[in-house]
């Protein structure tokens, strides 16, 4: 099973967009690109920015397209969370 | 500012109000000349102490003879600060929001804000400096006010990328358009950037019906408040906000923000960013589809 515990990366409030490029270089699209699972666990995370989510995930959509949502789950989002990664995956489905 | 080596500190001999943002755009400009060029008249006013409270002249490296007793400024204001790296910003971040006394659901909005707006000083300003930060709160109003300079390269030749902008007016029109990016010109952005952090900012401000000026070169771009008794709606045509535009400035080499923030709002902070993913959503869409082409048919 493949996870990102964001809290434990980029801690209560997600900003730090190297953080965010590192986790996507080094598990995002490795995992992805090995056709296998992976789960975003935003537990304990109060916030995130969408700079943050957009460096996490954009480059997923496109390389594999809107199904990659497939193959990502995200876990333990709040409201606000919810909304920023919500507002990724609309606009870079609508861009592809 | 029509002296790049000097900066000379003056102010009104009775009276002084100064938003964040001239501070941080004093210490911005202070930075940038050469040591032993920033010279302050004598302050007589009697807000006089605001200045090194907000630790000004330390930052500029000045003695202007001003001595307060320092008081711990937990919960009135954040002094100015220097921000250069991104571990630099996460740091403040992590500080910024016990220091301001701040409830969960309002420090949300003030998060939210001062990091995007540091993260893009630190990513396309190019300014040796980096961001320039410094943030009261109002207790009779209730706002935080927030201040944001740099002395890079400019909106405009950020924009110019990607998108052509002739003027700086209209640099930082674009700037504010939800999903243009001065990174690329396609939809979706790069893997980086996508290009909605000013929009983002905006709409907060508008949101609260609170104060907002974008800075850059010649141009000022401002929100006007508006009216209680209309109905709020975000727009991704800054032109379709009520603002005010200034051209002809005295020219500022690189970008400003200063944004209010009401700490009053009752909404919650997931509805605007509910309202701010259908607008940009939205102008994605939008933009598309003018771009289509028109199917040439012939008998």
């Amino acid at each position: 099973m493949n996870v990102i515990v964001v809290q434990e990366k980029a801690g209560a409030f997600a900003e730090n967009k190297d953080t965010a490029a590192t986790l996507r270089n080094t598990v995002v699209l490795p995992t992805l690109r090995a056709r296998e699972d992976l789960t975003i666990d935003f537990s304990g995370v109060t916030g995130a920015t969408q700079s943050f989510v957009h460096a996490l995930i954009s480059e997923a959509f496109r390389e594999f397209g809107p199904e990659v949502l497939d193959h990502i789950v995200f876990k333990g989002c709040n409201a606000d969370v919810s909304e920023i990664v919500q507002m990724v995956a609309d606009y870079m489905q609508e861009s592809l | 500012m029509s002296n790049p080596e000097n900066l000379d500190i003056t102010t009104h001999d009775t009276w002084m109000s100064v938003h964040p943002v001239v501070l941080a755009m004093i210490a911005a400009k202070g930075l940038t000349v050469p040591k032993g060029n920033v010279s302050v008249d004598s302050i007589t006013a009697s807000s006089r102490g605001y200045f090194e409270r907000m630790k000004l002249f330390e930052m500029l490296g000045v003695d202007a003879g001003i001595h307060i007793t320092e008081l711990d400024p937990s919960g009135r204001f954040v002094p100015l600060s220097q921000i250069r790296t991104a571990d630099e910003q996460s740091r403040f971040i992590t500080d910024v929001i016990p220091l301001l006394h701040l409830q969960p659901e309002q420090s949300k909005a003030i998060n939210y804000v001062l990091s995007e707006l540091i993260r893009n000083v630190l990513e396309h300003s190019g300014a040796p400096n980096g961001a320039i930060v410094a943030a009261q709160y109002h207790k009779k109003s209730n706002i935080i006010r927030i201040g944001i300079a740099d002395t890079g390269v400019g909106i405009k030749r950020t924009i110019n990328n990607s998108h052509p902008a002739w003027t700086d007016m209209e640099a930082l029109k674009l700037a504010l358009t939800p999903g243009i990016t001065g990174t690329t010109f396609r939809e979706g952005g790069t893997v980086d950037n996508v290009g909605a952090g000013l929009f983002f900012i905006k709409s907060i401000a508008a949101n609260n019906r609170n104060f907002f000026m974008l800075y850059s070169g010649d141009a000022m771009y401002k929100l006007l408040k508006q009216p209680l008794t209309k109905n709020i709606k975000l727009y991704a045509n800054p032109d379709r906000d009520r603002h005010s535009e200034k051209v002809g400035l005295p020219y500022w080499q690189g970008t400003v923000v200063g944004i209010d923030i009401s700490l009053d709002t009752n909404d919650a902070f997931n509805i605007l960013l509910e309202a701010m993913r259908m607008t940009l959503s939205q102008a994605v869409r939008e933009r598309k589809k003018a771009r289509y082409k028109k199917v040439r048919f012939e008998p």
